[in-house]
């Protein structure tokens, strides 16, 4: 079926465009190259005439040596299917690309990012600034010449640690004992740091001018600020106490997760990608788990197919109970409803420790299955809690909370976010679901065994608090629902396809593997040039694109508001900034 | 003589010793008031501020050992546990909170990441250890520290200060204490401290060897290729 | 009524408070400092007060815990032999590369020896993430599950050397006791099958 898909398309867009839009023919790569002069116009035609609005994915690759470098394009359609995938090259010295901007609204994080790291301009975007790194830094980082300060070798393992592995510390080789370097002839005391003229230039008052001439103040909120969800910081320009505009500035915790990525081997990435969504480790692995399994073309025994799902969805459970105590921390109901909830997490969490040895770091999948079996009385321990505690916990809570009239008037109607705003905004998850759009990658492009289970997607209708709140409930229970039908069918079996071993053939090819994670959809899109190490490894953060629709959901609310919002789209700065 | 001698009352202690006595009792009171009431400051940056969280939680409650409210604002607070890897670009805003907040106080860094920069230490945005800014007193290895390990870190800490005696106390010393210089976000982060050193090694290279290979290897260091 | 739904909630509080009192008298002396109570407000069914009070209660780890690594030794003839032969694997797979080994060699010969002689792990590195002891192919390095290493000094006390790093296989047997009796039933089979063949 996918074929006959690809055909059609492949058909109507040669059809349409000819010699701009070509299949990409490079081996173990898919979708089309498209000239970078046509490339609004073919944006164009896909969402207006085929349908594809959802773009979810935008993200850049170097080719160094190779004089080019590509930004790639993941487009769905919000009613489902599998991906199209889109390149356009642009040379190396050069590399300017229109921006999609106009048309999909939530590419422009992406683009600020592949802006900072990789040095691609686009062209029409309305304010293309660094977005992880500050202004003011040398360089791009991600391009393939740029060496970090502490610099070894060009990939793992490095050569100083085996057979003659004398002891060194990277600061000590570092004439700053620290992790810096400079440009040649740089003087620090001639240097003038940026004072954010550019954010807070950027700032302006969308309201309607009034006779009353009142003034506007910038406010900063965070980055340390009493709500736990991170480093994140806000600048809202205020007006009384509404908020008039908003921009948020991150990168306070980009710890150059695809840098290091492109310099360990695939095994070795398996327990970085634990720390992408720190709250949910079992779900990134997952992704990851997924994405190098379609380059390598193997797939999980049943029983490890069964497992995976099982945690997932255990995760699945943890995160929502998690975002939920802190939604009402965020509201003023200082800690009582996050205990209730960390308590449920506290017993999840001693089955991922017997299970995989680590409460939070579990590294438990590898590429084939999973790295150990789960023991009989670990199972029962799983049903225990799936068929008794967790679903006369989750009542309780509901109990205590959803009709809760406080929780009620401050959450319904506030942060209103409409299907269409969403769609274009590349919104997902419970974010995405509760502004109407029943869109779940586990219905929509399915993975793993999901096909099999049968469970309901939840979703609302306003698009506020209130109802991203209830969907998280709902899709607790659906997750028990699955869980109940994963422990009465798990086979007996092996977990693991062939030998476990450290090295791992990777074909040349690339591969985009997602799943739904807890806080949305979550890609991992990988490059392999056939070597142990990948040549690109980009994650698609569903946090760090859900703020895109920070502004448009905030927009006249007051401040009180505003952070009830944020914790209600359930952001975590490890997936924001990786 | 014998204890019950020294202990009555008519016993006239010598000039010489009298304030020694009345120190050591007070410095007993004095740590014990402290380490007893220890308020740690809401600053968590990354995964072990999730294992933080869950120490404060009804599980590992660290509000047994004393460590009753998490103040958000560094001028109530006594403890910063820095939890989670430290980036360049969030450095400046640590170093201003560590000034901010009112002695006595003390840093515990919690994790790898913290205590000297952990699996991401390679990365071009990680400072390696945030000992080079601010100073450290007690650290917690792990990655996440276990809720019990931070608690055993937290009881180390203690430890530290049952031994602290008031004469030795810096913060009543003569003088006024200098604010740790905040550092500036350049083309790489800036520490003031190191200006003077910064500038010798970006000197044009000179005809001395040492320190033109100094420059050369930054060079190779960095890329040449940027505009 | 407004605000019955608040009132039901504060219900839902104040019963959780009176079970903590109700299953501290049910259980009585046994509830708190045994290794009973401690399961009891383990699993699933526990109610009431659900805090472990480290350090006088200290949640027993499960065998698969992860912390920092540690060197297997067995005692022969009255020596510390290492299972160790610095084949150099646990350096190659280890994600942050915290694992510095230097392969000893004969000292007459010059030829290498299965051995190491110096063995570095740098704990401000390390993630827990156990692939060292994972791809061991001798059985040699074990992931530990001492958590309490605290200090105040971390260039001296976070560089973990041969000396602090080498265990007896004692210990190994008492912290993983599944773990090696599997170890044991395969070295048991590998002879079987050797002396059949």
């Amino acid at each position: 079926m996918t074929n006959h898909w690809i055909e059609t398309l492949t058909n109507h867009l040669s059809e349409r465009f000819g010699e701009a839009v070509q299949p990409d023919s490079r081996p173990g790569y898919h979708g089309f190259i498209v000239k970078t002069e046509k490339l609004l116009e073919v944006f164009q035609s896909l969402r207006d005439e085929l349908g594809f609005d959802y773009l979810s994915s935008v993200t850049g690759v170097d080719y160094y040596p190779e004089p080019f470098m590509e930004v790639v394009y993941h487009l769905y359609k919000s009613t489902g299917g599998p991906a199209l995938v889109l390149k356009a090259q642009v040379p190396r010295d050069t590399p300017i690309v229109p921006s999609v901007v106009s048309l999909y609204p939530g590419a422009e994080f992406q683009e600020r990012e592949a802006w900072d790291l990789l040095g691609i301009r686009f062209e029409g975007h309305h304010d293309l600034r660094r977005i992880l790194m500050w202004e003011g830094f040398a360089g791009h980082p991600l391009r393939k010449d740029w060496r970090e300060p502490f610099f070894e070798e060009e990939t793992k393992p490095f050569k100083s640690r085996w057979p003659q592995g004398h002891f060194s510390r990277a600061e000590d080789r570092n004439p700053y004992r620290n992790n810096l370097s400079y440009p040649t002839g740089f003087d620090p005391e001639k240097w003038v740091p940026e004072k954010d003229e550019l954010l807070y230039g950027g700032l302006h008052f969308a309201g309607e001018d009034s006779d009353i001439k009142t003034e506007y103040v910038v406010v900063n909120l965070g980055p340390q600020h009493p709500s736990t969800h991170g480093v994140f910081r806000m600048v809202v320009l205020l007006d009384g106490e509404k908020v008039m505009d908003l921009k948020p500035v991150m990168g306070y915790l980009h710890r150059n997760h695809e840098k290091i990525g492109e310099r360990n081997t695939f095994l070795q990435n398996m327990p970085f990608t634990d720390r992408l969504d720190y709250i949910c480790s079992m779900s990134n692995n997952f992704g990851y788990a997924l994405a190098v399994e379609k380059l390598m073309g193997i797939q999980p025994p049943e029983r490890a197919e069964y497992i995976r799902v099982m945690m997932a969805e255990l995760t699945r459970f943890l995160n929502h109970m998690f975002s939920i105590g802190f939604l009402l921390n965020d509201l003023g109901a200082f800690f009582t409803p996050s205990l209730y909830a960390i308590e449920e997490r506290e017993l999840i969490l001693d089955i991922f420790e017997e299970v995989s040895g680590s409460r939070m770091m579990c590294n438990y999948f590898r590429f084939g299955g999973v790295v150990r079996d789960v023991p009989e009385y670990v199972l029962d321990k799983i049903e225990a809690l799936v068929y008794d505690r967790l679903p006369r916990k989750l009542d309780e809570f509901e109990r205590y909370l959803t009709h809760n009239e406080i929780l009620r008037s401050r959450c319904e109607g506030v942060g209103v976010l409409t299907p269409e705003q969403a769609i274009a905004l590349s919104a997902a998850g419970p974010v995405l679901r509760a502004s109407g759009v029943p869109y779940d990658v586990r219905r929509a492009d399915p993975y793993s065994i999901y096909e099999r289970l049968e469970f309901d997607v939840a979703y609302g209708i306003h698009g506020d608090i209130y109802d991203r709140y209830l969907v998280r409930i709902e899709e607790m229970r659906q997750s028990l629902r699955i869980l109940r039908q994963v422990l009465k069918d798990i086979p007996d079996g092996p977990v693991m396809v062939g030998k476990p071993q450290f090295q791992v053939r990777v074909p040349s090819g690339e591969a985009y593997g997602r799943v739904e994670g807890p806080k949305g959809e979550l890609g991992f899109y990988v490059v392999s040039n056939g070597k142990p190490n990948p040549w690109r490894y980009h994650v698609r953060a569903p946090s760090f694109i859900n703020l895109t629709s920070l502004k448009s959901m905030a927009y006249g609310s007051k401040v009180a508001d505003l952070v009830a919002i944020l914790g209600s789209i359930d952001i975590v700065l490890g997936e924001v900034d990786r | 003589m014998s204890d019950d001698e020294l202990n009555l009352r008519s016993y006239q202690i010598p000039e010489e010793l009298k304030g020694a006595v009345a120190i050591t009792t007070l410095d007993r009171i004095y740590n014990w008031s402290r380490r007893n009431s220890i308020w740690p400051m809401m600053f968590g940056l990354a995964c072990c501020a999730i294992e933080m969280i869950a120490t404060a939680a009804s599980r590992y409650d660290f509000s047994r050992f004393g460590m009753e409210v998490m103040r958000p604002s560094p001028r109530q607070a006594d403890v910063m546990i820095v939890s989670g890897t430290v980036t360049k670009k969030m450095v400046p805003q640590i170093v201003r909170l560590y000034n901010q907040m009112a002695e006595p106080r003390y840093v515990i860094a919690m994790g790898a990441c913290a205590s000297g920069g952990g699996p991401f230490k390679e990365g071009y945005n990680v400072v390696p250890g945030i000992d080079r800014f601010i100073p450290v007193d007690v650290y917690i290895p792990g990655c996440p520290p276990t809720p019990q390990a931070l608690l055993n870190g937290l009881i180390t800490l203690q430890k530290k200060i049952d031994k602290e005696s008031l004469r030795k106390a810096h913060w009543y010393q003569k003088g006024k204490s200098e604010p740790i210089p905040i550092p500036i976000l350049g083309p790489d982060l800036i520490d003031p401290r190191q200006i003077p050193l910064i500038q010798e090694l970006g000197q044009p290279k000179t005809h001395d060897v040492s320190s033109a290979v100094a420059t050369e290897g930054l060079e190779a260091q960095h890329d040449k290729s940027l505009d | 009524m407004n605000g019955l739904w608040i009132l039901r909630g504060l219900g839902i509080t104040l019963k959780h408070f009176i079970e903590t009192y109700i299953e501290d008298l049910r259980e009585g002396k046994k509830r708190y400092f045994t290794a009973q109570g401690i399961e009891q407000r383990r699993n699933s069914k526990t109610r009431g007060i659900f805090t472990v009070q480290y350090p006088e209660e200290k949640l027993p780890v499960p065998e698969e815990f992860r912390y920092i690594p540690f060197l297997v030794y067995e005692e022969v003839d009255g020596r510390q032999k290492l299972r160790c032969t610095a084949c150099g694997i646990c350096a190659k797979v280890c994600p942050p590369q915290c694992i510095w080994i230097v392969r000893s060699t004969d000292s007459e010969t010059g030829r290498p020896v299965p051995a190491p002689s110096e063995f570095y792990i740098d704990v401000d590195i390390c993630m827990n993430c156990g692939f060292c002891a994972e791809y061991c192919p001798f059985d040699a390095i074990k992931m530990d599950h001492d958590y309490e290493i605290a200090s105040y000094d971390r260039q001296k006390a976070h560089i973990f050397d041969l000396q602090k790093l080498a265990k007896p296989v004692t210990y190994y047997a008492k912290i993983r006791p599944g773990n090696y009796a599997k170890e044991q039933r395969m070295l048991v089979e590998k002879e079987t099958a050797k002396t059949l063949s």
